[in-house]
């Protein structure tokens, strides 16, 4: 199992958030979710300025086989994306929980991050995933 | 309860990420798998194909029960080891499953059907059997490992006994002959595929199905996935049962016209509702989209024509083209500009003549 970063808070979806100094939430996907979606090919980013909803899709991930929506951990406004992306996708396969990152959220109530998993109880939902 | 392949075991020591695979529990990768589609285009790749399901026909009839049974005209198949791609019909035309029949002699065939349906086909065969006195004998005791790409053949002619290595080399596309190879293991070795690349497709016994995997792997062919087989077959412009016909759409409408012998005198089940459908005309086609825009194309996924709607068959990212390419349905006529809906957006995709992809190399105009 790969190591996740003791910093991020997860959904069970398989996303992270990471609350940073700046006041923004950054969102990805954990390295256990690439490795099961496997080679990325296609990632649609949300539009700049968009506003989006806690639990609900922000984005989404094509892999060879498959599309999967990405689900943002906090209601707000999406301020940054991963430009990157739209040419290098496997950036995802490649580092997820860093250079990875899809996008990146003007939280409306930072409280929602409580509500998140913690790095220990996303490794618990991991494991019950591989049973 | 799933299945297993006698493989199971040396995918997961492999570190094959396992899927369920109409019942069975087959690799869809062993880590990458735009690497495993690039190296069965580029060098030799290797599939596990033990889910198909092997069935032989036994009885002096059964040139006579095989012109009854499927579309596609036996008779074709004169020479020993001879095969022969076809589809089974329903009464009404639609596809119960495509197949490939292999010649041994007057009173034994073989059969090779998909793995999905296989509960099902042999319920119909050996219910059109009973007529004709034929036996349908099932052989889980066989394996099938697919050995494709440019390489393949050198890789796999290398292991064959001294003896076979000449007549093995020789065989034409689509024919097959039996063999020996490492340890004296009997082979049947099929010049199939279903990747668009040369290569074989060997049937053996299960008790030799790992030596021959490990002697193949020696030999540097590749671990393949079930994942790079699907956009390799795409790429190669054929069919998935079950994705792009079944048994609501008939063989004209799933561009296997070229698979239907409408000989004289050969009265075939669903022959009658082929031959109304193409007097009245056949109202849907088949055809390639490719979409030069980023984005991937997914069954499902609605078409939008000047005729109307179709919809998304098969649909991927074709690692060779690097862009989305995929299978649809549409209305016959002049479809004008066409979209694709994907999430709501409407993206203008191109009609295409396939395979996207031949012997290795993008077509012209994809």
């Amino acid at each position: 199992m790969s190591e996740i970063p003791g910093d991020l808070k997860f959904l069970k979806s398989h996303e992270w958030a990471r609350a940073e100094d700046s006041g923004l939430v950054r969102v990805g996907i954990s390295d256990h979710a690439q490795g099961q979606l496997g080679d990325l090919v296609y990632v649609e980013l949300p539009e700049i300025g968009s506003q989006v909803k806690a639990g609900e899709g922000a984005a989404v991930v094509e892999s060879v086989k498959a599309a999967s929506d990405i689900y943002s951990p906090v209601t707000g406004e999406v301020v940054e994306i991963n430009e990157e992306l739209n040419d290098n996708p496997e950036t995802i396969n490649e580092d997820a929980f860093g250079k990875g990152w899809i996008f990146a959220v003007k939280p409306s109530d930072r409280g929602e991050l409580d509500e998140l998993l913690s790095a220990d109880e996303y490794a618990e939902v991991m494991e019950n995933d591989d049973h | 309860m799933t299945d297993k392949t006698v493989l199971n075991e040396t995918h997961r020591a492999l570190g094959a990420r396992m899927v369920d695979f109409g019942g069975w529990d087959m690799p869809i990768n062993y880590g990458s798998q735009i690497e495993e589609h690039h190296a069965v285009r580029q060098d030799a790749g290797m599939f596990d194909v033990s889910h198909m399901t092997v069935i032989d026909l036994h009885g002096d009839g059964t040139r006579d029960f095989l012109r009854h049974l499927v579309a596609n005209n036996v008779d074709k198949l004169k020479v020993q080891g001879k095969a022969l791609y076809t589809c089974m019909l329903n009464e009404h035309g639609g596809v119960i499953d495509d197949l490939i029949v292999y010649f041994f002699d007057e009173a034994h065939f073989r059969l090779v059907v998909n793995a999905a349906t296989r509960a099902k086909d042999l319920a119909w065969i050996q219910q059109q059997a009973a007529a004709f006195g034929i036996e349908v004998k099932e052989r889980p005791d066989f394996a099938m490992i697919a050995v494709q790409g440019p390489q393949a053949r050198a890789k796999v002619l290398g292991l064959l006994h001294d003896i076979d290595r000449p007549r093995i080399e020789k065989l034409g596309k689509f024919a097959a002959a039996a063999g020996q190879g490492p340890g004296g293991m009997p082979l049947f070795v099929a010049r199939t595929g279903y990747t668009g690349e040369d290569g074989f497709e060997i049937i053996v016994p299960n008790e030799h199905a790992v030596a021959l995997w490990n002697a193949l792997a020696d030999a540097g062919v590749r671990p393949a996935g079930l994942g790079a087989r699907d956009t390799l077959r795409l790429e190669a412009g054929m069919n998935l049962y079950g994705q792009d016909m079944d048994e609501d759409v008939s063989p004209w409408e799933a561009n296997l016209g070229w698979t239907i012998a409408l000989d004289e005198g050969r009265d075939f089940i669903g022959r009658a509702a082929l031959e109304k459908q193409k007097a009245e005309g056949v109202k849907r086609v088949m055809v390639g989209l490719v979409l030069d825009d980023k984005g991937v194309l997914r069954h499902g996924q609605k078409v939008l024509t000047a005729n109307g709607e179709g919809e998304i068959l098969s649909g991927s990212f074709a690692p060779t083209l690097n862009k989305a390419v995929a299978f649809a349905r549409i209305p016959v006529g002049e479809p004008g500009d066409v979209r694709v809906d994907i999430r709501g957006r409407e993206v203008p995709v191109r009609i295409v003549k396939y395979p996207f992809v031949r012997d290795g190399k993008p077509q012209p105009g994809i």
